[in-house]
C-alpha cells in the first residue's frame, strides 16, 4: 500500500468512526424524545414536558457535531476519492443526493423549532416538529445505509467504458435501492442506533437514580429507554442474524475473515472467542462445532467456503481485526439483551430502582452500544477490503490522482488535533448539562410576552 | 438527447444545480455574513441577540450546501471528483471552518466565563470570514479557469488558486455577505442595536459597491471569455445592468430604511451575479486555462440520461419540500428577535 493510499485510507477511517458517535444517538434520542413528548401530550403531565426539554438540549448538542463531522463525509468523497466518485456517481451520487434532499433537509428544517419554538409554536405543533425530526434522522440513515449497501453488494447498474473511463451506471433504481443486503443491513444499523440513544437515556437517568435527583423525571424516562433498548436489542438479534446471512450468501470472504474460518469444511465452527494466527492460516479459541453451517444454512452439516479458497489479494489485509471486531459486537449484543431483559423483568416485579447495583451497570451501559456499533461498522468496512465497490473497484484504484502524500498528512494531523478538542469538548458540556440536571417546571406561562425567569441559565436553580 | 422544454437533460440539471447554489449563497450568506461582523458588536447582550437572530435558521440554511455539494456528485461526477481534489487543502479548510463555526455557536452559551465566550466569539467570527472568503476563492477560480490537461486532470498548484483576481472576488463576496447579513441583522433587531446596524450597513454597502466595480472591471480585463459573452451576445447586457441598478437601489433601501427591500436586493444581486457566471461557463462547468478543449462540459461530466431523469423526480418533489420547510422555519421566526427563555442560546 502506497502512502496516499494508507492515508487517505486512514483519515477516511478516521473521521467517520468519529462522525459514527453522533447520528446513531441522535436517531436514538430521537425516537425516546417523542415517546417523552407524546408522553407529555397525552397525560399532560409536566414531569413529561421537563424530561422532553432535558433531553432536547442534549439532542442538539449531538446534532450539532453530527452535522458538522457529516459534511464532511459527503466533501471528502470527491476531495479523497475522485476516482471513486467518477466511477460510482451515476448510482451511488443519486442516494447521497437524496439524503440531503429528502432526510438532512428534514431534520435541519424542524430542529430550529425544537430549540427555539417552545413560545413560538403549539404544543402540537412542536410535537409534529419533534416526529419529523427524529423522521428525518432515520431517513438519513436509510439513504446513506443504501449507499453504502451498494458498496458491499452492488446491483441495478452496468459497467460503461474501460480502464480510466470505465463507470458504474445506473440500470434499475430500485434493483439499486433494494440491492441483496440493503433492508437486512438498514434493520441491523436502525436498531443498533435505537440502542444507542437508548442507553444514553438509561445512563443518566440510573445516575439520577442512584443520587436520588429528580425521582420522578428519571423513572419515568428511565422506563420509556428502557422499553426502547430492549426492543432494540432483541430485534438485533433477528436483524444480526439476516445481515449475517447476507453476508455469507454475498460476501463469502467477509463472512470467512469475520469467523477466522480458512479451510473449506463441512461442517464449518463458529467462534465464542477466539485469536487469528494469519501467518499459519488457523484461528485459534473456543468454538462451537458446526455453529457457522448452522447460522448461515440452519443445518449444522452445510459446507462454508473457508479463506483459502479464494486469491490473498481478494482477501481483506486485517483478517484478525474483522474476526475480534465482529465478535466483540456479538458478545455486546447479547449482554444488551440480558441485560435489558433482567431491568425489565425486575420492573415487572417492582424492585428495578432498589438494585443499586444494576443502576450503576446501567450508568456506564451507555458504551456497550457506542462499542458495538463501531466495531460493527468495522467489521463490515475493512471486511469489504481490499474492494471499495465489492468485486468491481478496488480501494487502492480510487484514490484522487490529483492529491499528494503530504496534503493528506497535513489534513489528517489537522483532523485528529481538531476531533481531539470537539470531544473532550464534548464530553465536557455533556457532563455539565448532565450534572446540572433537568430544569423542574421550566416554564409554566407559554402565553406571557416575557417569562420571568432569569435569562442567564446558567444562575436558575434546579 | 432526451430534451424537456427544448432543453437537454444535463442543461437543466445545470440551471438546477445553479439554482440550487444560488439558493445556499442567498441563505447561508446571511448567516455567514452576520458572523463576519460578530466582533463589530461589543455588548454581551448584542451578541446573544444577533445569535439569536440566526440561531433558528441557520443549520437549515447549511442544508443548501449539502444539497448542492449531493446534486454536483450525482448529476456531473467528474467535475465532483475533479474540483474538490484540484482544491484538496481549500476545501478541507472550508470543512474546518463549518466545524468551528457549527460549535462555536453551539458552545458559546454553555458557560459563562468572559473569556469562554470570547473565545467562541472570536472563532465565530474568523470561521465565518474563512468559510465566506474560500467560497470566494473557489468561485475567483472557476471564473477565471484553472489548469487542466488534456485528460481533465488537475495539474496546478495552491500558489494559482490564490492568484490576484480571485482574491479579489473572494473579498467581494465577503462584502456581499456582509451587507447581506447587517440587512438580514437590521430586520431582527431594535434600538440601539439596530442603530448601530443602519451604521454598518452604510459602510459595507460602500465596501460592496467599491469592490463589485472593481470585481467587474477586473472580470472583462482579465478573463475573456466572460467578456466574451456580451460580444458574442450584446443582449446578454441586461444582466449586469440590472445587477447596478439592483445595487443602486440597496442605496436606495438604505436611505428609506426599508431592510426587507434591501435584503430582498442583495439577494437578487448574489443571484445576479452566479448568473453571470452561469452564462460564462455554459455548456462548460470548469474552464481549462491552459487549452479550451481541456474544457469539462457538461456533457463530459453528466451522469446517464436515465440517472438525470431519475434525479430530476427527487428535485421535483424533494425542493419543494425542503423550500417549504425552510419558508415555515423563517415564518415561525418572523420578527425582531426577544431574548426569553425560548432563545437557546443565553
Amino acid at each position: 500500500m502506497d502512502d496516499v493510499t494508507l492515508l487517505s485510507r486512514l483519515q477516511f477511517a478516521f473521521t467517520i468512526a468519529f462522525h459514527y458517535i453522533y447520528p446513531p444517538l441522535t436517531i436514538g434520542l430521537g425516537v425516546c424524545l417523542v415517546f417523552m413528548e407524546g408522553m407529555y401530550l397525552r397525560t399532560k403531565n409536566k414531569v413529561y414536558e421537563d424530561l422532553t426539554r432535558f433531553w432536547i438540549k442534549i439532542f442538539a448538542l449531538i446534532f450539532g457535531i453530527g452535522v458538522a463531522t457529516g459534511i464532511v463525509m459527503e466533501f471528502e468523497f470527491g476531495t479523497n476519492w475522485a476516482t471513486y466518485s467518477r466511477y460510482v456517481g451515476d448510482v451511488f451520487g443519486s442516494a447521497l443526493a437524496a439524503e440531503g434532499i429528502f432526510a438532512f433537509a428534514l431534520e435541519s428544517g424542524f430542529l430550529g423549532i425544537l430549540l427555539f419554538g417552545w413560545n413560538r409554536v403549539s404544543p402540537r405543533v412542536h410535537f409534529m416538529a419533534t416526529v419529523l425530526v427524529a423522521l428525518g434522522s432515520i431517513f438519513s440513515a436509510i439513504w446513506i445505509v443504501v449507499a453504502n449497501s451498494w458498496m458491499q453488494t452492488p446491483a441495478g447498474f452496468r459497467i460503461e467504458g474501460h480502464e480510466m473511463q470505465a463507470r458504474a451506471v445506473i440500470t434499475d433504481f430500485w434493483a439499486m435501492i433494494f440491492n441483496p443486503s440493503s433492508v437486512e443491513r438498514l434493520s441491523h444499523v436502525l436498531v443498533g442506533a435505537f440502542s444507542s440513544g437508548a442507553f444514553l437515556v438509561l445512563s443518566v437517568s440510573a445516575l439520577y437514580i442512584l443520587r436520588g435527583q429528580h425521582i420522578d423525571h428519571a423513572r419515568k424516562g428511565f422506563k420509556i429507554g428502557l422499553w426502547v433498548a430492549t426492543f432494540a436489542a432483541l430485534l438485533s438479534l433477528f436483524t444480526g442474524h439476516s445481515a449475517a446471512n447476507v453476508v455469507g450468501k454475498y460476501q463469502p470472504i467477509k463472512m470467512a475473515a469475520m469467523e477466522g474460518h480458512w479451510d473449506s469444511l463441512a461442517p464449518a465452527d463458529a467462534y465464542v472467542f477466539g485469536w487469528v494466527d494469519k501467518q499459519n492460516e488457523v484461528t485459534h479459541g473456543l468454538k462451537v462445532p458446526g455453529g457457522l453451517s448452522f447460522l448461515l444454512h440452519f443445518d449444522p452439516r452445510a459446507n462454508v467456503p473457508g479463506l483459502k479458497q479464494y486469491p490473498v489479494n481478494d482477501r481483506p489485509g486485517a483478517v484478525n481485526f474483522v474476526f475480534q471486531s465482529y465478535h466483540i459486537m456479538v458478545t455486546l449484543g447479547f449482554a444488551m439483551i440480558g441485560l435489558t431483559l433482567l431491568a425489565l423483568w425486575l420492573l415487572y416485579r417492582g424492585r428495578l430502582y432498589e438494585q443499586r447495583w444494576l443502576m450503576w451497570i446501567f450508568v456506564f451501559s451507555v458504551l456497550m452500544p457506542q462499542v458495538a456499533n463501531q466495531v460493527g461498522w468495522y467489521s463490515a468496512e475493512v471486511g469489504r477490503q481490499p474492494w471499495v465497490v465489492y468485486g468491481l473497484l478496488r480501494t487502492s484504484d480510487a484514490l484522487s490522482e490529483a492529491v499528494r502524500a503530504d496534503q493528506v498528512l497535513t489534513s489528517l494531523i489537522l483532523f485528529t488535533l481538531v476531533y481531539f478538542v470537539l470531544f473532550l469538548l464534548f464530553i465536557y458540556l455533556l457532563n455539565k448539562k448532565i450534572q446540572h440536571g433537568i430544569d423542574v417546571g421550566d416554564v409554566t406561562d407559554h402565553s406571557g410576552p416575557l417569562s420571568t425567569k432569569n435569562p442567564d441559565v446558567f444562575s436558575t436553580a434546579r | 438527447m432526451e430534451t424537456i422544454l427544448g432543453l437537454d437533460l444535463p442543461t437543466w440539471w445545470f440551471l438546477l444545480l445553479g439554482a440550487l447554489i444560488t439558493g445556499y449563497g442567498i441563505l447561508d450568506g446571511f448567516d455567514l455574513g452576520a458572523g463576519a461582523l460578530h466582533l463589530f458588536f461589543r455588548k454581551e447582550e448584542s451578541r446573544r441577540i444577533v445569535l439569536n437572530a440566526i440561531g433558528p435558521v441557520w443549520d437549515g440554511n447549511v442544508v443548501w450546501l449539502v444539497i448542492s455539494a449531493g446534486v454536483l456528485f450525482s448529476a456531473f461526477p467528474m467535475v465532483y471528483g475533479t474540483l474538490l481534489s484540484a482544491f484538496y487543502l481549500p476545501f478541507m479548510l472550508l470543512l474546518f471552518g463549518i466545524i468551528f463555526r457549527a460549535i462555536s455557536i453551539e458552545f458559546r452559551s454553555k458557560e459563562p466565563m468572559r473569556w469562554w465566550r470570547r473565545l467562541w466569539d472570536f472563532n465565530y467570527f474568523a470561521s465565518s470570514t474563512s468559510i465566506a472568503l474560500i467560497l470566494g476563492l473557489i468561485l475567483g477560480n472557476m471564473v477565471q479557469g484553472i489548469p487542466l490537461d488534456s485528460n481533465h486532470r488537475f495539474i496546478g498548484t495552491l500558489r494559482g488558486f490564490l492568484n490576484p483576481y480571485a482574491i479579489l472576488i473572494a473579498i467581494t463576496t465577503l462584502s456581499l455577505f456582509m451587507l447581506h447579513g447587517a440587512m438580514y441583522l437590521a430586520m431582527k433587531t431594535e434600538n440601539r442595536l439596530y442603530a448601530k446596524l443602519t451604521i454598518l450597513i452604510n459602510w459595507t454597502s460602500k465596501l460592496f459597491i467599491l469592490c463589485f466595480i472593481a470585481s467587474a472591471v477586473a472580470t472583462l480585463i482579465y478573463v475573456p471569455h466572460m467578456a466574451a459573452i456580451f460580444r458574442d451576445r450584446p443582449y446578454w447586457f441586461v444582466v449586469p445592468m440590472a445587477a447596478l441598478l439592483i445595487v443602486l437601489n440597496i442605496r436606495y433601501s438604505i436611505e428609506k430604511r426599508r431592510y426587507l427591500l434591501g435584503f430582498i436586493s442583495s439577494a437578487v444581486t448574489t443571484s445576479l451575479m452566479l448568473v453571470l457566471v452561469a452564462l460564462g461557463l455554459y455548456p462548460n462547468l470548469v474552464f481549462s486555462n491552459i487549452d479550451p478543449n481541456n474544457h469539462i462540459s457538461i456533457y463530459d461530466a453528466a451522469s446517464t440520461t436515465k440517472s438525470l431523469s431519475i434525479m430530476l423526480g427527487f428535485a421535483f418533489v424533494g425542493v419543494p419540500l425542503a423550500a417549504a420547510y425552510t419558508i415555515f422555519s423563517f415564518y415561525t421566526f418572523r420578527g425582531k428577535v426577544k431574548l426569553d427563555d425560548g432563545s437557546s442560546y443565553l
